[in-house]
């Protein structure tokens, strides 16, 4: 599902942030990416994205060549991508129904599946009630759930979450994980780049380790993290 | 793109608007000025090209013939001057016929005066040809040719009316295209400015499509309407008003100025507008295209 090979990144100010970095995640895992801050794990992320190209090195996603994929086609790579940002990244003046419609009719999906999929999404994170609310309404813990919502509601193959529990409180942060966990279940490739270590021990999922721009473990039955927070 | 997006997109292209009414107000605006000026012109120009092809139509060299020529010879010219192609058509005036129009036009009411000339002729030998034209501007090359005929004494033409019309026309069409050129940058630029201003407030937005899948076009198609929208209210406020004002600017012209004696010199409404609409819609529906255009090639990458 996920391929890097021999993945270099250099920023223009020459620091390298990924030193060959080789990596494969396949179809239906959960894999959580952990490592001190500026460690390179969301430049990773961004990669994943296309939002960075690497300085070498080859990536596929979902069977696309990323090194060679054209700009115009670059949406039908972010449509097979869910993303979850720390920041939520929710539009503020539309309800929490529209922002997660909004992901629907970005990809011009039938006006006649948004509501019942859209629906069934907010069941899935459990905020059918407060369909109706906009953003500054909602806890963060509630807003990321959305955004999770609004990043699987067009059932993409993979979810990248970038820190998705980095502004939420421990009870949340469980929440949030029950639900990644249940798209996980229903096969969406899950990919979670985190600092909640406790977190990460208690899941049990396989547990890649970057410091200083390199894999320093990848341990597939979950936790082992040996880096210091 | 499906009809379904076509509608959120033009929903989305009037909520920018709304979003931005002042810049949109001012883009409006300026469009309004710059296609107003250019319908403006357009009139007038239309109107002179009207003119000008009227008095075309009466305008006429006359030629003379020398003393004691024969007809066979004055048939003879006139078949030469006949198939020049400048030449539209030829009318033969004998001395006699001459005579009678003179006295018709200046002696109506001293027809006594007129009769003591009796038989005799005052105009013997002012037999004459009036040559019509179908382009003005080729007056002086046919007075050249008619100058070098053996035959004809004498060759009258108004050199001031041809040359000057022409002129005059080509002057205001060089002034009004440079007016509007520069108008038309002006609105370019501030329409691109709008949009560069919807485009910063609605960042969060589009970077969140970006990163969902949604193609170029569906990203910019908001924009593109936004500007084709103010291209065409700009564009149908200016035509609408000189729509309304354009008869009454002519019944005024007609009444003020006795140069133009009736309305008649002027186009109708109906002979300017079934161009100007389509022409001024289209040019402001173009700058509202081009200058959202020009923006999003600069700042809405995917």
């Amino acid at each position: 599902m996920i391929i890097l090979e021999n993945v270099s990144k250099k920023y223009s100010s020459g620091n390298p942030a990924l030193e060959n970095i080789n990596l494969h995640i396949e179809k239906g895992e959960f894999v959580f990416i952990v490592g001190t801050s500026g460690s390179g794990k969301s430049t990773l992320i961004r990669l994943l994205m296309k939002e960075l190209e690497p300085t070498s090195g080859k990536i596929y996603v979902n069977q696309r060549f990323l090194n060679k994929i054209r700009r115009s086609k670059l949406c039908n790579l972010r449509r097979d991508i869910g993303a979850v940002f720390q920041d939520f990244r929710l539009l503020e003046d539309r309800s929490v129904y529209d922002n997660i419609a909004f992901a629907m009719k970005v990809v011009e999906a039938p006006t006649k599946k948004i509501r019942p999929q859209v629906l069934s999404m907010l069941s899935m994170v459990g905020l059918l009630d407060k369909y109706g609310k906009f953003p500054k309404e909602l806890s963060g813990g509630e807003q990321q759930r959305v955004a999770i919502a609004r990043a699987l509601v067009n059932n993409p193959a993979i979810l990248l979450c970038d820190e998705p529990t980095g502004n939420l409180d421990p009870e949340n942060s469980w929440e949030i994980m029950k639900i990644l966990e249940e798209a996980n279940n229903r096969g969406t490739t899950v990919v979670v780049v985190t600092h909640n270590i406790e977190i990460v021990e208690a899941m049990k999922k396989r547990t890649v380790t970057i410091n200083n721009g390199t894999i320093i473990s990848d341990v597939k039955a979950g936790g082992g993290v040996i880096y210091e927070n | 793109m499906k009809i379904s997006s076509m509608g959120y997109c033009m929903k989305q292209g009037v909520k920018n608007i709304h979003r931005n009414r002042m810049f949109s107000f001012a883009s409006i605006i300026t469009i309004a000025a710059c296609i107003f000026l250019f319908g403006a012109f357009f009139a007038v120009v239309m109107n002179f090209r009207f003119m000008f092809a009227e008095l075309e139509k009466n305008l006429c060299v006359t030629v003379f013939f020398t003393e004691g020529i024969s007809d066979e010879e004055i048939t003879k010219l006139g078949e030469n001057i006949r198939i020049r192609p400048e030449v539209d058509r030829l009318e033969y005036t004998s001395a006699d016929e001459a005579w009678e129009n003179y006295k018709a036009q200046y002696f109506e009411g001293y027809e006594a005066a007129a009769d003591s000339f009796g038989d005799d002729n005052p105009l013997e030998g002012s037999s004459s040809y009036e040559i019509y034209l179908k382009d003005a501007s080729k007056q002086e090359e046919l007075v050249t040719f008619l100058k070098g005929l053996d035959g004809i004494r004498q060759v009258n033409y108004s050199a001031s009316t041809a040359n000057n019309l022409s002129d005059i026309a080509v002057l205001i069409g060089y002034v009004s295209i440079t007016i509007i050129a520069i108008l038309l940058g002006v609105s370019i630029f501030l329409i691109s400015n709008t949009i560069t201003i919807g485009v910063s407030v609605r960042k969060e937005e589009i970077a969140i499509m970006k990163l969902i899948g949604a193609t170029d076009t569906f990203v910019r198609a908001p924009f593109i309407v936004e500007g084709i929208i103010i291209g065409l209210i700009g564009s149908a406020i200016p035509v609408a008003i000189l729509y309304f004002a354009y008869d009454h600017v002519i019944e005024y012209i007609a009444a003020r100025f006795t140069l133009f004696g009736s309305s008649s010199w002027f186009l109708s409404s109906y002979d300017i507008f079934r161009y100007l609409i389509p022409v001024a819609l289209i040019l402001g529906i173009g700058m509202g295209f081009i200058g959202s255009r020009i923006t999003l090639r600069k700042h809405v990458k995917i």
